[in-house]
């Protein structure tokens, strides 16, 4: 068991060295988009690369990947969020300009965790160019216990709405399914079936299955996605 | 059902429409805009009306004029949204007329900040309309505590024909939490036979208003006011009680504070120290009934607040001279953490000695 898992965080590394060097997580508000972004961050620094992830969110006044600035950059992650700095509490969507540098940066890895929704997702045209000049991942996370994508209908109207908002296709799904610390296997088996289905609809690939460590070391082999075990770093341990 | 994920500001929106609210009016502000954004997309959905009005003093007033025609109505704001509304919510309750109003608390005074506080309990309990009102304010500490009180609201609000606020802070309302609407029981309520409807020529007319000239109309309207207020004292306390059995000190805490106060519970009782926790559910009426009979362990209370300290007042009174009241709290949109009330209670401990 203690064997597999080992090998599971291991190969996760090396898919994410796989995804393009520019990754943009998108998705409905509230899926878990920026806890997987924080994730990937911090795997991602373990792979001795350079990182930067840029917050773009600007519908949400909390739970911003910013908010644990000061956590990804003592591993050495370059953070972008407001062009008024990260603790800048405002609900103003003004976003850094900074972000182009490590876009056109060929060294960098870069996350862009963006806001909710189509809405949220429209702060990309800013950076369409540079975005699709370099080239490209755009995820798009699933959680099927959130009311708007709890079928394929849900789904395909998510990714649709967000691909027509930002003229950019997205590339892989993610089943990020959760009921946050009562998340269980099942919770995640079910809601596969339900990605699988929006998958082959949409022609998308289900690129990751991101879930809370103790579900992931005990989910079974062979499912479609890379397991990605999740860290609650956006949730204090009283919440 | 099975549980859905929301957030706090959304599964006021879905509660509300599960417990027959047909009309909103609002104005936006931080961090309850979930709420009129969602009740914008939903309530066409359901036949009802969503009205973005220009401020806050013209939606409460929308809000008194459809309460006053009978319907489930609400309203939402945060803390110098509700402070421009209460004018209008001391007019409704003058009028006697049934309405929910959500607050989701956040950091002033004045504008303050968007980040979440509990710097209202003043406003709510208190208010800050004229004459003598109460308003019933329940505070939920989660999503569900949410969902289930706000349906509950609408009810309370008719029975009474009184206001009803629910308060959250920030926290509560930008939360995503795992949320179940379960079937409700069926609460008889009186017809609402006061409602200006129109007369259709068979009736005197229902005339909606808290104007009372004469002095004497208007002492009699508060006395029978007065003795609705202490029917709800009577019978819409609540509160939760946790730990309390060999308490040395009781913390009184609600909402979000609430759970970061029994996270600091647990982390105590690994070291034997037994600290116990009084959680109103209703700040008005305040839960005297939970203080009535108290451990003997105890020595000690402490208001927890995500403020500078106002409800220490009405545990000083509760608690009516028997145990000294101390209190820890952070304000300005600063959340108190676990180890910041660990630190406070052991040196209440240490000073106790």
């Amino acid at each position: 068991m203690e064997k597999k898992k080992q090998k599971s965080i291991h190969k996760t590394g090396e898919c994410m060295l796989n995804d393009k060097r520019i990754k943009i997580i998108i998705g409905h508000y509230g899926s878990g988009k920026t806890e997987f972004s924080v994730n990937y961050c911090m795997k991602l620094a373990d792979e001795n690369v350079k990182v930067a992830i840029g917050d773009l969110d600007i519908v949400n006044p909390y739970f911003r990947s910013r908010e644990r600035a000061s956590m990804l950059e003592s591993k050495g992650i370059k953070v972008i969020s407001s062009s008024l700095g990260h603790n800048f509490s405002l609900a103003l969507p003004a976003v850094s300009a900074a972000i182009v540098g490590p876009i056109q940066d060929p060294e960098y890895q870069v996350i862009l965790d963006v806001g909710g929704n189509s809405i949220g997702a429209r702060v990309l045209a800013r950076f369409f160019n540079d975005i699709t000049d370099q080239g490209y991942d755009m995820l798009c996370v699933v959680n099927t216990n959130r009311p708007e994508t709890m079928d394929v209908e849900g789904i395909v109207y998510h990714v649709r709405s967000i691909e027509n908002e930002t003229g950019l296709k997205v590339t892989g799904l993610i089943n990020n399914t959760h009921l946050l610390r009562d998340t269980t296997v099942e919770t995640v088996l079910e809601a596969q079936k339900i990605i699988i289905e929006a998958s082959e609809k949409l022609s998308i690939p289900i690129k990751y299955i991101s879930t809370l460590e103790k579900v992931a070391e005990q989910l079974p082999e062979g499912l479609e996605g890379e397991i990605f075990p999740l860290k609650l770093y956006m949730r204090d341990a009283w919440m | 059902m099975a549980k859905v994920l929301m957030k706090g500001n959304e599964a006021i929106g879905a509660a509300a429409i599960k417990a027959g609210c047909k009309h909103f009016f609002g104005y936006p502000i931080t961090p309850q805009n979930e709420v009129p954004e969602y009740m914008s997309k939903e309530l066409p959905k359901v036949g009802g009306v969503f009205v973005q009005a220009e401020s806050e003093v013209a939606a409460i007033n929308m809000v008194y004029g459809a309460a006053g025609s009978g319907v489930r109505v609400m309203t939402s704001s945060s803390s110098p949204g509700i402070a421009l509304k209460q004018e209008g919510i001391s007019y409704i309750a003058g009028a006697e007329l049934p309405a929910v109003i959500v607050n989701i608390v956040r950091g002033g005074p004045g504008l303050g900040s968007i980040q979440p506080a509990q710097s209202d309990y003043n406003q709510s309990t208190r208010g800050g309309g004229d004459g003598d009102y109460k308003l019933l304010v329940y505070a939920p500490a989660n999503v569900q505590e949410m969902v289930d009180l706000l349906q509950e609201a609408f009810d309370k609000a008719d029975y009474y024909r009184n206001p009803v606020m629910v308060v959250g802070d920030g926290m509560i309302g930008q939360m995503m939490e795992p949320v179940e609407f379960k079937e409700r029981p069926h609460v008889d309520l009186p017809a609402k036979d006061w409602a200006a409807v129109g007369t259709k020529g068979l009736r005197k007319p229902n005339v909606i208003n808290s104007l009372f000239l004469q002095p004497e109309d208007l002492e009699e309207h508060n006395i029978r006011l007065t003795a609705k207020y202490q029917k709800m004292k009577d019978n819409e306390q609540r509160y939760e009680a946790y730990n309390m059995e060999n308490a040395e000190i009781i913390c009184v805490a609600y909402g979000t504070t609430a759970r970061i106060v029994k996270n600091a519970i647990e982390t105590l009782k690994e070291e034997g120290i037994n600290v116990g926790l009084i959680r109103p559910i209703t700040l008005w009426p305040f839960p005297e009934k939970a203080f009535e009979v108290l451990p003997e362990t105890a020595k000690a209370f402490i208001s927890v607040e995500m403020s500078m300290g106002q409800m220490i007042d009405d545990v000083k009174i509760v608690s009516n001279g028997r145990l000294p009241v101390d209190f820890y709290g952070r304000s300005g949109g600063m959340i108190p953490t676990p180890e910041g009330i660990i630190g406070k209670i052991r040196e209440m401990i240490g000073g106790a000695k």
